[in-house]
């Protein structure tokens, strides 16, 4: 177990670059997930950590010690890769006892930690078995016991979930959210999908273009977003950003009306004050609507999403943004319909339309 | 959709015929070499080898008992015995058709029938082969001559095979020359695929500046032909000091097969998936290590294939172990070029070329049936992935 400080890391390739100077604490013990679109750069960063890519500029720290040089066998991390990176000529329990030996470890040693990790991983029966005949799910979880296997200071784990199916994606995550609580060791975890981050974090690192966007607790990045992108990046369905003008400010409020429904205003908490006719954008999230919200805007439902607990409903569905909204179970609304959509003002927030900032 | 079906089964028609085509292209020699090698010099003139496979008609040239085994009875001399199994060279029990006492006329006689020719001279030869002469005169010593037409079943000897191999005679022996290709062979193959699979790593998974350069001269020299290299490199092994003989040819071969072991086996590693790579190297182990544990196990195919085509080609070279192996001694001659001095030698002996040219192919024919799954899958393996 260790703590991972990141200093100012870069990374380019040729001339393009890829990080642009990341600083980044992860504690010891911590759940770390990065989060971001494909080519954000959050496996360059993993695979920074792991040394197996070389950093162009800054600091990789590990437990203290400064690891930026220091090759990936001697780094004390174990990395699972997407997919799966089982070694095929091997058997279960060689995969898994390869990178004891690989230290010289004695043998006798390494039988009983590839015993105890398949223990906890219920791989027992499956020890002599070829990668080949084993399904998916095993075989992620044999690549996971591999890594428990070398006792690492750092798990890392390279999008993991991407090649199972749905059903087994949400067993897997159960499973890895247990063995980080059973071990207690610190996780670095890469995916592209925010349910897993949010479900496993106990940090969310959003990124973007190779840039952290916010760092921080799971419900942190989805009650208090920094800024547009992690506003719309987490939470599922995305939040509804909607073009409105200031008409008044002031006393921790702004009174915002909304462009595109007229006559709609609500007063979203903020602090300071803004002028009067500033373009503004507010975020309210779909499942923040409700029946007995303060503000309200009319709208007309084009589409909807029956889920069983929760349904979605959808306006200007042929747009690029179409306003989604979440509709209470019994709803009652046809497709078509027009509908006074209610919401909590105090639960919306207000972003600025170039730099895309949250205004707070 | 009829259409495509339609096309479908043409082109897989078309594939059945040229696989069918192929198939006996190459059986027929084959199996026309292994049939010849077991058949004697009067078989192969007087037949093909196909008619070797079933009962044969043919004309025998036999000779009754001489004047020593005849006897006198009522002024006329008598000779009775089996014309079959007599004498020592007799065929031994035949069906017979039929027979004839002058090459002119080889069948003019059934069987039972009592031919009457010469000077009062008859013959009675009955199915069995017993048969009755009888002469006015005195039969000459070595008796009469008689053409049997008999049914010949399937005959086979090793006898070829003792010859080339066993005999121990200068030019025949092909059991020396046998043992000469396979001292050049072996080594030749091993050597190569050493270098190449460590090259191959290097090339493939390895950083190094000029790593692009090398792998494009590598390319550069498939194309150049051996030819061109034959002399320079013969002075310089006797520059050297190796001149003509095994390490020669060893190291000659090795450097003509690098090429293309090098080529084959760095794009079969370089499409091994690079995560187990990695994940090798997080897991601590050396490029050594990965190159022994993980790469040499799963390039398994890729080195099998290449092992049977270097095996193949240097198993039937003659060019190169001419020009830097076999010396005026001749000690060190190999079956490609015993082949070609049998030719020479014994050209119209064509029992023993048939029998020496199966000896030869009969390595190669072995190793394609133990291997050809790698052959197979290790060609694919390199292009599909």
């Amino acid at each position: 177990m260790a703590d991972v400080q990141l200093r100012d890391l870069k990374k380019s390739f040729g001339s393009v670059d890829v990080i642009h100077g990341v600083d980044l604490s992860i504690e010891s013990g911590e759940f770390a997930v990065f989060v971001g679109p494909s080519g954000c750069g959050k496996s360059t960063l993993l695979r920074l950590v792991a040394g197996l890519e070389e950093a162009s500029g800054g600091t990789v720290a590990i437990g203290s010690e400064d690891v930026t040089r220091v090759e990936p066998a001697d780094r004390g991390v174990a990395m699972v890769f997407q997919s799966y990176a089982l070694y095929p000529h091997m058997t279960v329990e060689e995969n898994m006892g390869f990178g004891l030996k690989m230290t010289g470890a004695n043998p006798e040693m390494v039988r009983e930690r590839v015993h105890k990790a398949a223990e906890i991983l219920h791989l027992e029966q499956l020890l002599q078995r070829k990668p080949k005949q084993l399904s998916g799910g095993q075989r992620q979880r044999v690549a996971i016991g591999r890594a428990i296997v070398r006792e690492p200071k750092v798990f890392l784990f390279d999008e993991p979930l991407s090649n199972l199916d749905a059903e087994l994606r949400v067993k897997m995550r159960l499973e890895i959210a247990k063995l980080h609580n059973d071990l207690g060791a610190t996780m670095i975890y890469v995916t592209h999908d925010q349910v897993e981050a949010m479900t496993l974090a106990d940090k969310i690192v959003v990124l973007r273009a190779g840039r952290i966007e916010q760092a921080g607790a799971p419900l942190d990045l989805y009650s208090d977003p920094d800024n547009l992108f992690v506003a719309g990046f987490i939470g599922s369905p995305k939040m509804n950003f909607l073009r409105g003008t200031v008409t008044a400010s002031g006393n921790g409020t702004a009174t915002i009306a909304l462009n595109d429904f007229d006559g709609t205003s609500a007063s979203v908490p903020m602090s300071g004050t803004l002028k009067r006719d500033t373009p503004v954008l507010m975020g309210i999230r779909p499942e923040h609507f409700s029946t007995d919200g303060s503000a309200s805007l009319e709208t007309r439902i084009e589409v909807i999403e029956d889920l069983g607990g929760v349904s979605y409903g959808y306006s200007g569905a042929d747009t690029d943004e179409p306003l989604t909204i979440a509709l209470g179970e019994n709803h009652g609304i046809k497709p078509g319909q027009a509908i006074t959509a209610r919401f909590d003002p105090d639960r919306a927030m207000l972003f600025e339309p170039d730099s895309e900032r949250r205004i707070r | 959709m009829s259409d495509t079906v339609g096309t479908k089964s043409a082109l897989s028609w078309a594939v059945h015929l040229s696989v069918a085509a192929l198939v006996l292209l190459w059986l027929f020699p084959t199996v026309g070499l292994l049939i010849s090698s077991f058949r004697t010099a009067d078989q192969i003139s007087a037949s093909g080898w196909w008619a070797s496979l079933s009962t044969s008609e043919q004309v025998i040239q036999v000779r009754t008992g001489g004047r020593d085994a005849a006897r006198q009875e009522d002024g006329v001399f008598v000779v009775e015995g089996n014309i079959l199994t007599d004498a020592e060279d007799a065929p031994g029990a035949v069906e017979l058709v039929s027979y004839g006492v002058s090459s002119r006329a080889v069948s003019a006689y059934e069987i039972g029938e009592t031919a009457e020719f010469g000077d009062g001279e008859t013959l009675t030869l009955n199915a069995d082969g017993t048969y009755l002469y009888t002469s006015v005169e005195e039969p000459g010593r070595r008796g009469q001559r008689v053409f049997v037409t008999a049914l010949l079943p399937p005959d086979f000897t090793t006898q070829n095979y003792q010859t080339v191999l066993f005999s121990g005679t200068g030019q025949d022996n092909m059991a020396k020359a046998f043992f000469n290709t396979l001292t050049v062979v072996i080594p030749a193959t091993i050597i190569p695929i050493l270098i190449a699979a460590f090259a191959a790593y290097a090339l493939a998974w390895m950083e190094f500046p000029g790593r692009a350069l090398l792998i494009a001269a590598v390319v550069g020299l498939l194309v150049v032909p051996l030819q061109l290299a034959l002399i320079p490199l013969l002075q310089l092994h006797n520059a050297v000091g190796i001149g003509k003989g095994y390490l020669g040819v060893w190291l000659a071969h090795t450097g003509f097969g690098l090429p293309l072991a090098i080529y084959l086996l760095r794009n079969y590693m370089v499409g091994l998936p690079r995560d187990i790579i990695e994940n090798a190297r997080v897991d601590g182990a050396t490029d050594f290590q990965i190159f022994v544990r993980i790469i040499l196990p799963l390039s398994f195919p890729a080195l099998a294939s290449f092992a049977i085509f270097q095996f193949l080609w240097t198993w039937n070279d003659l060019l190169v172990a001419l020009v830097f192996l076999i010396d005026a001694t001749g000690e060190t001659t190999v079956m490609t070029r015993q082949i070609v001095e049998l030719l020479g030698t014994r050209g119209g002996n064509w029992e023993i070329l048939a029998t020496a040219a199966f000896v030869s192919i009969s390595v190669p024919l072995a190793v394609f049936f133990a291997m050809q799954r790698y052959l197979v899958r290790g060609l694919l393996a390199g292009s599909v992935k």
